[in-house]
């Protein structure tokens, strides 16, 4: 595949196949397709599985239908994240949260100690069960269409079923990571390979190319869509990372709810905001803020992106200074650089 | 598949000297590294430079590298349309120049690698 590797967590990992740029630039226009299998998942089950997800995790997972998909925390008891998830509903008493790879074992421990006691409940780490791939652009549905009988039209955003690709036996959900349309597809890991290839196969008249996690990485920048370790992780609440959407503020009870709703009424000190670069410098990960000569803040996330053509990035600042086009300065290896907070998120794909 | 007529560093860049003038850029091996470049941040015309030294900044999209001149002396001219177009840095390497240093010292050359060494160190 001529594919440029890395390892993370014991896997080894495609960073880029073809170059970010052009990967980038195929999502956005054709499709790409991700082997995410790196990706976890653990499974709630039992008659007080409800119960026992509604605790650890701050969406409300009681609106939740079976086969409905929703975006959540993994919530400490101050409201910060152990983790962001998925809540797949499988069945009543039958929940999957698809978490960070570098999480999973964190994650699992977490959720074992939380659930413990809150009635008849088990949580499995059923990762090894489950290789995943993500197709994502706008020729995503036509092309995988041709390799299934379920009918993709009907699955909604955040929704999945259960069918076969290409022959072999998996879950399809209409979700991602990139900002455009596309499926996430679990398939059992023997039979991932023949999936990936028949993927490959089907949409090579459509242009769809194997993408990497470069791509992967630039494409969730774009769309805003934060990530585990950069943007949160266990020093940042859930409303500083401006994700109060996927708070249930009507739930009466879960880890760090007191504090979310005391930071929801009272203003949290800090927020997470978009900016762009006014001048030509790149801002990335871990450069310090600046807003009127005082340091301020951190940037979070921040690149050069491809289909924007846009230095742009993400950046915890005082919350007096979140409104769009307050300047900041980021400290680009010993200079000062200007940018603008700007609303997010930064692209969002027409329907 | 490097040019035998230019000479290069363990830090992967590029040189060729004519007479007194060094022109200096990165190698296919560097540029395959880094990915598409996005950001070029090259010195002032007239900035001495040590052998060793950084002489600017090259940027990725995923990533951030120095520069090092492979050798002493002043710059004499920069690359600024490289600069506005620093794409070309991956589509054409060994063409694309970005300072050239008047040569001082002659010696401090002898360490630099031929093609043949460069191509044994990057394999």
């Amino acid at each position: 595949m001529g594919a440029r590797m890395v390892s993370f967590g014991g896997w080894d990992m495609p960073v880029e196949y073809s170059g970010i740029v052009d990967e980038h630039l195929a999502v956005r226009s054709r499709a790409g397709l991700f082997d995410v299998s790196h990706m976890g998942e653990i499974e709630i089950a039992g008659a007080d599985a409800l119960k026992a997800v509604q605790h650890i995790t701050s969406n409300d997972a009681g609106k939740l239908a079976i086969h409905q998909i929703q975006y959540s925390a993994l919530t400490t008891p101050q409201g910060t994240f152990v983790d962001d998830v998925l809540t797949y509903k499988l069945a009543d008493e039958h929940f999957m949260l698809v978490v960070n790879a570098s999480n999973i074992m964190k994650d699992f421990n977490w959720i074992s100690e939380q659930i413990t006691g809150l009635g008849d409940v088990a949580a499995v780490n059923t990762s090894s069960r489950y290789a995943l791939m993500a197709l994502q652009g706008p020729a995503a549905r036509d092309v995988l269409q041709t390799l299934t009988g379920v009918d993709l039209a009907e699955i909604k955003y955040y929704w999945f079923t259960t069918g076969e690709v290409a022959n072999v036996r998996c879950t399809i959900s209409r979700t991602g990571y990139t900002g455009e349309d596309g499926f996430e597809v679990f398939s059992p890991p023997g039979s991932a390979e023949r999936v990936w290839d028949a993927i490959l196969q089907a949409g090579r008249s459509a242009g769809v190319v194997p993408a990497g996690l470069g791509a992967r990485d630039t494409l969730r920048l774009e769309a805003s869509m934060r990530l585990y370790g950069n943007d949160m992780d266990e020093t940042t609440t859930v409303v500083e990372a401006d994700l109060g959407w996927i708070v249930g503020w009507k739930k009466t009870e879960f880890l760090g709810l007191d504090v979310l709703q005391k930071q929801k009424a009272e203003g949290a000190p800090r927020k997470l905001v978009g900016f762009e670069m006014m001048e030509r410098a790149i801002a990335r990960h871990g450069y310090d803020v600046y807003i009127d000569d005082v340091k301020s803040g951190v940037v979070t996330s921040g690149t050069q992106t491809p289909f924007l053509k846009k230095a742009i990035g993400m950046a915890y600042v005082p919350v007096d200074s979140t409104k769009p086009d307050t300047e900041i300065q980021v400290d680009v290896r010993g200079r000062r650089a200007r940018g603008r907070v700007v609303p997010m998120p930064f692209y969002k794909r027409a329907k | 598949m490097y040019p035998s007529d230019l000479k290069y560093t363990k830090e992967h860049e590029w040189i060729r000297i004519e007479g007194e003038q060094a022109h200096v850029g990165i190698t296919d091996y560097a540029q395959k590294q880094l990915g598409d470049v996005v950001y070029l941040e090259l010195p002032d015309v007239g900035r001495m430079v040590k052998k060793g030294d950084v002489f600017g900044t090259i940027e990725s999209v995923k990533a951030v590298s120095e520069l090092y001149s492979p050798v002493s002396g002043e710059v004499t001219e920069v690359n600024t349309r490289l600069a506005e177009k620093p794409e070309a840095v991956n589509t054409d390497p060994h063409g694309s120049w970005m300072i050239v240093v008047k040569v001082g010292d002659s010696g401090e050359t002898s360490d630099l690698l031929d093609a043949t060494q460069y191509g044994e160190l990057t394999k």
